[in-house]
């Protein structure tokens, strides 16, 4: 299908030019990373922008390094690159995990982290584990920087809190203690399929854990009660009995083309259990390594 | 709609051009520079029969803006082909194609994986090409011949 609205292309060289393009076309301004989501929303009349920023010759852009005891992943990082980068596997093994998981690569070639959490799809791979690694990202107006705690990014479904004219510079992530993570993905089949639901899940010591879903309600989610039910308890099947008992409460899957809303419900529970175990017996140095589907 | 010129290596070949801002890369190559390896599936970024390799990494050039191949090196299967390497003779020893639609793509997946892991496993060899679908085949007699050649010298 070819793309039928009518824009221009600018590749800005310097983030003020960038900004005041964006500004000029307030509301009808599309920044243009990898693609993979904008070209097909462009081609499905989703997007109609009239002016397209490629942001991909701005170097505060760039960049995927420790500094001040968090990973900067500059907003031209591609998921290809943070699957190559031994930093992100050993210090932060969800997002490296998730990112595995999204598409294919072809795709991971381009697309983004960045361009990722600004598609906001509610299905979003990378979501659960910004979510339990409480990432901020990182954004820039004509009047100035702001920071956006992912949790309070993802507003509705593709809908985030970044405002008209703004740019996403990157994405931040404290360095966290040492901890096992599982990401366990649902899709129809192996291979290259938006999750039917998607669970993150980070293990620390002293019996304390982080838990995110994707794919089950409007937006990614931490799940806040489930961490509470867990959190200085020993891992145990009764314990995750409990835990699982407060899925219905979490989530709000909806039926749709990939899966119903009771298959949802219950493949998150099933997933819960698996994901913690995973993480826990990570945690200890055990378990399968990662990247290794507990489906 | 202003169109934009762009300049870049195409094969090997230095090209010079005027693009629209709304055609995408693989539009550009079929319809204008008249290279036909990558195909048109389904134009959606789904099923991996556009790829082609931009800076040595496969991508899919139905999601890559024409303007967006300025001062980037194209490579597709055409300038692979013109020598033909063990990967490829390997599919053709055994028939690993049917109609072949999904060949080019599957070829420079597999290309590609090869070049980053010389002895992938075979659950690594379907990962690589679980972005390219391929209707007729059932895939098997692909990832055999690539199995075939992993771990070759030159493959
Ligand atoms: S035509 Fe590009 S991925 Fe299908
Ligand atoms: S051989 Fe026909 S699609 Fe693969």
């Amino acid at each position: 299908m070819p793309i039928a609205c009518e824009f221009e292309y600018y590749k800005p060289k310097t983030l003020p030019e960038a900004l005041a393009l964006l500004a000029k076309h307030k509301g009808k301004a599309q920044a243009l990373a990898g693609g993979t989501d904008l070209l097909v929303w462009m081609k499905e009349g989703l997007r109609s922008p009239e002016a397209v920023v490629d942001v991909k010759a701005l170097k505060e852009l760039k960049g995927l390094d420790l500094k001040g005891g968090a990973l900067h992943v500059g907003a031209r990082t591609t998921f290809a690159e943070l699957i190559e980068s031994k930093l992100v596997k050993e210090k932060f093994p969800l997002l490296w995990e998730c990112s595995r998981t999204v598409a294919s690569v072809g795709v991971r070639n381009r697309a983004t982290l960045a361009g990722n959490i600004c598609s906001a799809v509610p299905s979003l791979d990378s979501a659960p584990a910004l979510l339990t690694y409480e990432a901020v990202v990182l954004v820039q107006g004509s009047k100035g920087k702001r920071d956006i705690p992912i949790s309070q990014w993802f507003t509705g479904p593709k809908k985030t809190a970044l405002k008209d004219g703004e740019l996403v510079l990157g994405v931040k992530i404290p360095l966290p203690k040492k901890h096992g993570a599982c990401y366990a993905k649902l899709g129809r089949y192996r291979g290259e399929d938006l999750a039917q639901v998607g669970v993150g899940i980070m293990a620390l010591a002293n019996d304390e854990y982080r838990v995110a879903f994707c794919a089950v309600g409007p937006t990614p989610m931490r799940a806040k009660r489930i961490e509470n039910a867990l959190n200085g308890n020993k891992l145990s099947d009764e314990l995750i009995c409990r835990a699982q008992e407060l899925v219905p409460q979490e989530i709000k899957p909806i039926s749709d083309i990939r899966s119903s809303k009771e298959y949802r419900l219950h493949m998150a529970g099933v997933m819960l259990e698996r994901g913690l175990k995973a993480a826990a017996a990570r945690l200890a140095g055990e378990g399968p390594a990662y990247g290794e589907s507990v489906l | 709609m202003k169109k934009v010129s762009i300049q870049f290596k195409l094969n090997g070949v230095l090209r010079q051009l005027k693009a629209a801002p709304n055609d995408t890369l693989l539009e550009l190559l079929r319809d204008k520079l008249g290279v036909k390896s990558p195909k048109t599936g389904c134009d959606r970024g789904d099923c991996g029969t556009c790829t082609v390799f931009m800076d040595g990494r496969t991508v899919r050039a139905c999601l890559v803006l024409a303007p967006e191949a300025d001062g980037r090196e194209i490579t597709t299967l055409e300038a692979i082909s013109k020598n033909p390497s063990p990967l490829q003779k390997e599919f053709a020893k055994r028939n690993s194609f049917q109609c072949g639609f999904c060949a080019p793509g599957i070829v420079l997946s597999a290309t590609e994986l090869l070049k980053k892991n010389k002895r992938p496993t075979r659950e690594e060899i379907q990962e690589a090409i679980a972005g390219n679908l391929c209707r007729c085949t059932g895939y098997t007699p692909i990832i055999e011949a690539i199995e075939a050649v992993a771990g070759k010298r030159g493959a």
